[in-house]
């Protein structure tokens, strides 16, 4: 027994199969700078993977590596269109602004001590692969930016772009869409106040899937992601971490699609709006018990950048103890 | 006169059926489904959403919560009970109500302000409205088709009780336009459409709801 087991490790110790199959530290990086690893089957560039390594001085883990390569995907980092977005930040400043970027979602005075938070989001290529599930969990990310902004979600909207409203590929993607927005929103008693809708050939193989979240709060609810503090507990909490929609961000929003790629169903999430409805709830009671001191949501790149933004915005580290992750299926 | 409201893991409208209580004159008073506890009311609304997410079927699993085992014992004592969409579903889960609501026959989810003909102005719930009235709410479902066979529906149409009946168009394939239907005694009242949604004139087709509320307080002191 002994003698085999020994043996199976060493072939792995020299064989292609070692990282996946033995734990990578941070010494073993440090000592083996030059192993091979899978950056660009993760979505990164060369050059950023040789900006990885520069940043850290050695090679990444393979668990660096793959928080690397979801918080450098477009999804979260706007890598490429910051430099249009930042031009929002040298707009005149509005004393109707009470939380501007940078947060979950923007927060605008109403009158009367209330205040309305809302935020559109994409959720492009999920739901060009997986209609309903992409458009629906698209619902389901906007509408936990707004409840973390301390507000309770009240409506959504969409805007859609297909291509050729008589195109096949058109009728695949648009009725799962549609039912996607709504069926998601309406579990949580979200009514889908509006939206608009356009057909044109540039959108062919490249819908544009946009949801809409509006939330209502007193000015003194707000919250922020920032986790401030010694000593503070983290929580998660919220539907189990499953295998769906790993490497989601990275690899589906960030790359086109072509014909001979592999299949990439798996990376899209599959909502669970009944979940969602408890957490706005379970969200809330601790909102107004006063218990929490900061609250970021998990979007596509999940606990990676839930935990780092987290910890970046506030005054210190953060220690993860990933596991106690409560996972949808044993690990 | 208290007027209790269950809130079960994916309820909805709870909020909006306790408001609609208060705007009666009532005394709302916030139920939860895993307590044995109705905390003394004179009667209970169940709300509508998606009580555990619609999983198994809609409104098998809140049919069988811990509160409903009270409701069902003080249901067969006499209790005004009113189920509304999601409610209506658990009370027919829950055999306190005849029948079945399934998928809707065109498939789709269908919201639109609903025209409604009152049947029974003799029911714990609709005292305040007159038999041929036709009332306007709300009604927003995609499994609200109501279904029986043949000699249930027979059985039920002969002991009168249906409450409502779609008119102008029914909605979701319901057999025989039925969108409400009442208990022998008629005390326990279960619709489709959402008379919570109609009680300001701010925010609904009309207030045409507010009957159902007002009703059951004058049912309670006559009692």
């Amino acid at each position: 027994m002994t003698n085999s087991a020994t043996e199976g490790l060493s072939d792995l110790d020299t064989g292609p199969g070692r990282l996946a199959n033995r734990l990578d530290t941070v010494d073993l990086a440090a000592s083996t700078p030059d192993d091979e690893q899978p950056y660009s089957e993760l979505g990164l560039k060369a050059d950023e993977y040789a900006r990885i390594k520069d940043i850290l001085g050695r090679r990444p883990t393979t668990a660096e590596l793959a928080m690397y390569s979801v918080m450098w995907s477009e999804h979260c980092s706007y890598k490429s269109s910051k430099v249009h977005l930042r031009q929002f930040g040298d707009l005149p400043p509005s004393d109707a602004l009470l939380v501007g970027i940078g947060e979950n979602a923007g927060v605008v005075d109403v009158g009367d001590g209330y205040a309305v938070t809302f935020k559109v989001e994409s959720h492009n290529h999920p739901s060009y692969v997986e209609p309903y599930q992409g458009a629906a969990t698209g619902v389901g990310g906007i509408v936990r930016d707004i409840l973390t902004m301390g507000a309770r979600p009240v409506a959504v909207m969409d805007s859609l772009r297909f291509g050729r409203a008589d195109a096949p590929d058109t009728a695949r993607v648009l009725p799962g869409v549609v039912a996607g927005v709504g069926g998601y929103g309406n579990c949580l008693g979200l009514p889908n106040i509006g939206g608009e809708l356009l057909f044109d050939d540039c959108y062919a193989g490249n819908p544009l899937v946009n949801a809409l979240c509006v939330g209502v709060m007193r000015h003194e609810d707000v919250r922020l992601a920032k986790a401030e503090g010694v000593g503070n507990k983290v929580i998660l909490f919220g539907a189990r971490t499953g295998g769906d929609g790993i490497g989601g961000v990275s690899v589906l929003a960030s790359e086109t699609f072509d014909a001979e790629g592999p299949a990439k169903r798996p990376s899209v999430q599959v909502g669970d709006p009944f979940t969602e409805k408890l957490l706005i709830e379970a969200c809330l009671e601790i909102f107004a018990a006063d218990l929490v001191t900061g609250i970021q949501d998990l979007g596509g790149a999940g606990l990676s950048c839930a935990t780092s933004e987290l910890a970046s915005a506030g005054t210190g580290g953060m220690h993860v103890d990933l596991d106690t992750v409560r996972c949808a299926t044993a690990p | 006169m208290r007027i209790g409201v269950i809130t079960f893991p994916g309820s909805l409208d709870d909020v909006d059926a306790a408001r609609a209580v208060r705007l009666a004159g009532g005394e709302p008073v916030a139920l939860w489904h895993g307590d044995h506890d109705l905390k003394d009311v004179d009667a209970v609304v169940l709300p509508g959403g998606f009580s555990y997410g619609d999983y198994l079927r809609a409104g098998a699993i809140a049919a069988r919560a811990p509160l409903m085992q009270d409701v069902v014992d003080r249901a067969n004592q006499g209790l005004p009970v009113l189920g509304i969409c999601n409610g209506f579903q658990v009370l027919c889960e829950a055999g306190l109500l005849p029948g079945a609501l399934t998928r809707n026959s065109h498939l789709h989810f269908r919201n639109r302000d609903q025209v409604l003909q009152v049947e029974r102005a003799d029911t714990s719930w609709t005292h305040d409205y007159a038999v041929g009235q036709r009332i306007v709410i709300p009604v927003k479902n995609g499994e609200g088709r109501y279904v029986g066979s043949d000699a249930d529906l027979d059985r039920l149409e002969g002991e009168n009780r249906v409450v409502f009946r779609y008119a102008d168009g029914n909605p979701n394939g319901s057999s025989r336009d039925i969108a409400g239907v009442t208990s022998e005694n008629g005390r326990i009242v279960g619709l489709m459409p959402h008379p919570e949604h109609a009680v300001e004139d701010l925010t609904g087709p009309s207030t045409d709801g507010l009957g159902f509320f007002t009703s059951v307080l004058k049912a309670v002191v006559n009692a």
